[in-house]
């Protein structure tokens, strides 16, 4: 029984928790939000100095050669820091092509993506028609879509990578309620894709990295609502006492702690499910979808009412990850969509 | 960090699957999944007793007092398996459980030798004094009195929710044995056996129309005088010990008789077409979920090296099962509909899923309420300050 981290996993958790908590800083974080959601310094030494760009990919690639709990580990401490970085479209692109792409598209993109040089995104259930290699359609809410360089799409068992910065393409960039991962639309009127060679196994692929990465995000946010909220709670005094020996501000911490170890073993489970490609892994990945992406918000939102007046305001951090936990729980299919699916998987299929 | 078990783990796990397989279908068919704690006592007792027979009793134990030194892994498997096999809920889960590894922890050599391998050999059954009616979830305020006297402890008082307290043997109680102390203080632990005069049971009838505990009045009831666990005046330090032991690994093996509850569920609702109904599918897909994660976060708790961490996640376990069960017995119902109010046949008796419903509402009782483990969490777990508290 070895459901507990590698000594090295636990090393990469703690070097990936100090990078963000030190660089990923609310002041750098609302800077990059007031441009278009990206941290470009703090990508580039992400990539660079810490080799994490790669984390997923193949070494043969410039990848660190590792799986989906070390990336699972990368994207949770992001998420504890709300850092404004375009993993997301990142580890879906790079999973799509290490899974599903020939030799020679992984020798093309991954020593790219590795190295942090293009920023990517992934379409959600799009409707596209494709003709002679040549996509057209429309693609709403593309996290960092406007920053990007790449596009993953898919229809049935085809994937594609399409360039943003081809002929064919334009991109409208929106204002998101959640600043760090704002959204855009693209318009693809017969832009060149490229093809991926096999198409279930890079959607799979895709799909397996952006929920666990969305999950392990959760998880880290959670967790730090709650660590926030209880250092504020034995510092803040009402009534002669610290307001956390209340009661009833207590049972709400223990709650958002009782979901969190829940969370924590979600993530985990379905990034070991995928990394060993256990049968599990399906039911796995939507399990930790739907709940972590719950959990984070019952957290948050909990962070601002257990702040009072405070916690209501733009000043405050806690609306990052209030707006970041909203956003999470619809991006890749909704609480519904995914529980419903695990009900397939147990009940089989709805009548 | 891996998913599953070993190659030997597994092999293990064939041979205790393969066991109790042969048992349950075999000699022991007829008690093979039955719902209720207290139905088929004398045959329990005999299922108690082969267990023992063939070491299967108390695994987790050394061999030299009658287990067979099984690791966590083990101790896991072998409670997965038993459950899948409908083996029928131990009647002597406080002695093998509780009892055992506290004697194990306390005991002297001798007092080892005395009960360790009766309990194994499942022929002494125990249980729990605690509780009292004014000393439940603040146990430190138990009043129940015991003083020395010629050579003998002399123990005066009342117990109450001792569970199953009209099959067992022995007892251990929780009483002051120092004079004028309160709280944690003066408090002693002592082994006790039932059947002597000064110890009277009473049942007490409970919700689903069962009678699994009890009153139980001590007067003048006695025991040796080293018939006692540690110090007499720390008998705190050994019930703390013994409620650690109750949240470890024990607890592990409810999971598959979960599974087995929820799969009930799930038969009950395509049986009667609720299994289309988008509203029920949603609920069964939060009970999976649930479920699922709480196996991963038991076997995350019992891998882990991280000791801080585990404690954390292990304060958690209690609250999370039992409000996922009482939930579930919810969901049963709803499943059911009207038909889950009916019993099956003429008297006060009810089948698994309605005999769910009512019973699970003990489970954020006993134990520590909800309420109670929220405080723990909050103040073990998370470091905030205590709420301030009366004098005793």
């Amino acid at each position: 029984m070895e459901f507990a981290f590698t000594d090295e996993q636990a090393m990469i958790a703690e070097t990936v928790r100090g990078f963000f908590a030190e660089n990923a800083t609310s002041e750098r974080t609302r800077k990059a939000m007031a441009a278009d959601g990206i941290d470009r310094e703090l990508w580039s030494s992400f990539a660079n100095e810490l080799g994490l760009a790669g984390i997923g990919l193949p070494e043969e690639h410039g990848g660190a050669g590792l799986g989906m709990v070390e990336m699972a580990l990368v994207a949770e401490a992001a998420g504890a820091q709300v850092a404004a970085l375009p993993l997301l479209g990142h580890v879906m692109i790079g999973q799509a092509i290490a899974r599903g792409g020939s030799e020679a598209q992984k020798a093309e993109w991954l020593p790219r993506l590795a190295a942090g040089e293009l920023i990517a995104t992934a379409a959600w259930a799009p409707k596209l028609s494709v003709a002679d290699g040549r996509i057209s359609g429309t693609f709403p809410f593309l996290p960092h879509g406007a920053s990007a360089d790449l596009l993953l799409v898919h229809s049935g068992s085809e994937a594609w990578i399409v360039d943003l910065k081809g002929a064919g393409v334009s991109v409208q960039a929106h204002v998101t309620m959640d600043q760090t991962r704002p959204f855009a639309t693209a318009t693809l009127d017969g832009a060149q894709g490229e093809q991926l060679a096999d198409g279930d196994a890079a959607i799979a692929g895709a799909l397996a990295a952006g929920w666990i990465c969305l999950a392990a995000e959760a998880l880290g946010g959670a967790q730090a609502t709650l660590d926030r909220t209880v250092a504020y709670s034995k510092e803040r005094v009402q009534f002669g006492r610290q307001i956390g020996s209340f009661q009833a501000y207590k049972h709400r911490l223990a709650d958002m702690m009782i979901e969190i170890e829940q969370a924590r073993s979600a993530v985990y489970w379905a990034a070991c499910a995928v990394d060993e490609g256990s049968d599990e892994a399906q039911v796995a990945l939507h399990s930790a979808k739907a709940f972590c992406a719950d959990t984070y918000f019952m957290c948050a939102g909990n962070m601002i009412q257990l702040h009072g007046g405070i916690g209501f305001t733009w000043e405050h951090d806690a609306h990052l990850f209030f707006k970041r936990a909203r956003s999470i729980q619809t991006l890749l299919g909704d609480g519904q969509w995914h529980r419903e699916q695990v009900a397939s998987a147990v009940l089989g299929a709805a009548a | 960090m891996k998913l599953g078990f070993s190659p030997a783990d597994e092999a293990f796990r064939a041979e205790c699957a393969a066991w109790l397989q042969a048992e349950m279908t075999g000699e022991f068919a007829d008690i093979r999944g039955i719902p209720n704690l207290c139905d088929a006592i004398p045959r329990r007792k005999e299922w108690e007793q082969r267990l023992g027979e063939a070491g299967w009793g108390c695994i987790g134990w050394p061999r030299k007092w009658g287990g067979r030194d099984a690791t966590i892994a083990q101790q896991v498997i072998f409670a997965e398996e038993y459950a899948r096999a409908g083996a029928p809920n131990r009647i002597n889960h406080i002695g093998v459980e509780l009892a055992g590894p506290t004697i194990l922890a306390f005991g002297s050599e001798e007092q080892k030798a005395r009960y360790l391998p009766e309990i194994a050999a499942g022929r002494q059954i125990w249980c729990q004094g605690y509780s009292e009616p004014n000393a439940g979830s603040d146990l430190a305020n138990v009043k129940t009195k015991a003083r020395l006297e010629g050579g003998e402890w002399v123990v005066n008082g009342q117990k109450v929710w001792t569970s199953l307290a009209h099959y067992s043997d022995m007892i251990f109680v929780v009483a002051r044995s120092e004079e004028g102390s309160a709280g944690p203080k003066g408090l002693s632990f002592l082994l006790m056996d039932m059947d002597q005069p000064g110890i009277e049971v009473r049942p007490i009838r409970q919700i689903n129309g069962e009678a699994e505990f009890n009153e139980t009045f001590l007067t003048d009831a006695r025991c040796a005088a080293d018939a006692m666990l540690g110090a007499a005046g720390e008998g705190w330090k050994v019930a703390m010990a013994l409620l650690a032991f109750e949240r470890g690994v024990s607890t592990l093996g409810q999971q598959m008789q979960f599974r087995n509850e929820l799969d009930a569920v799930i038969d009950a609702a395509r049986a009667n077409g609720k299994a289309a109904d988008p509203v029920i599918r949603q609920k069964i897909a939060r009970a999976e979920i649930g479920l699922r994660l709480m196996r991963y976060g038991a076997l995350r708790m019992l891998s882990g090296t991280d000791l801080a961490a585990i404690d954390g996640a292990a304060l958690t376990y209690k609250i999370q099962w039992a409000t996922w069960r009482r939930n579930l017995g919810e969901l049963g119902m709803e499943v059911l509909g009207q038909a889950g109010e009916v019993a099956s046949g003429d008297h006060y008796s009810w089948p698994t899923l309605p005999n769910l419903f009512l019973f699970s509402r003990s489970d954020t009782i006993y134990g520590g309420t909800n309420q109670i483990q929220r405080n723990l969490i909050a103040e073990r777990g998370l470091g905030l300050p205590r709420e301030p508290r009366g004098q005793a």
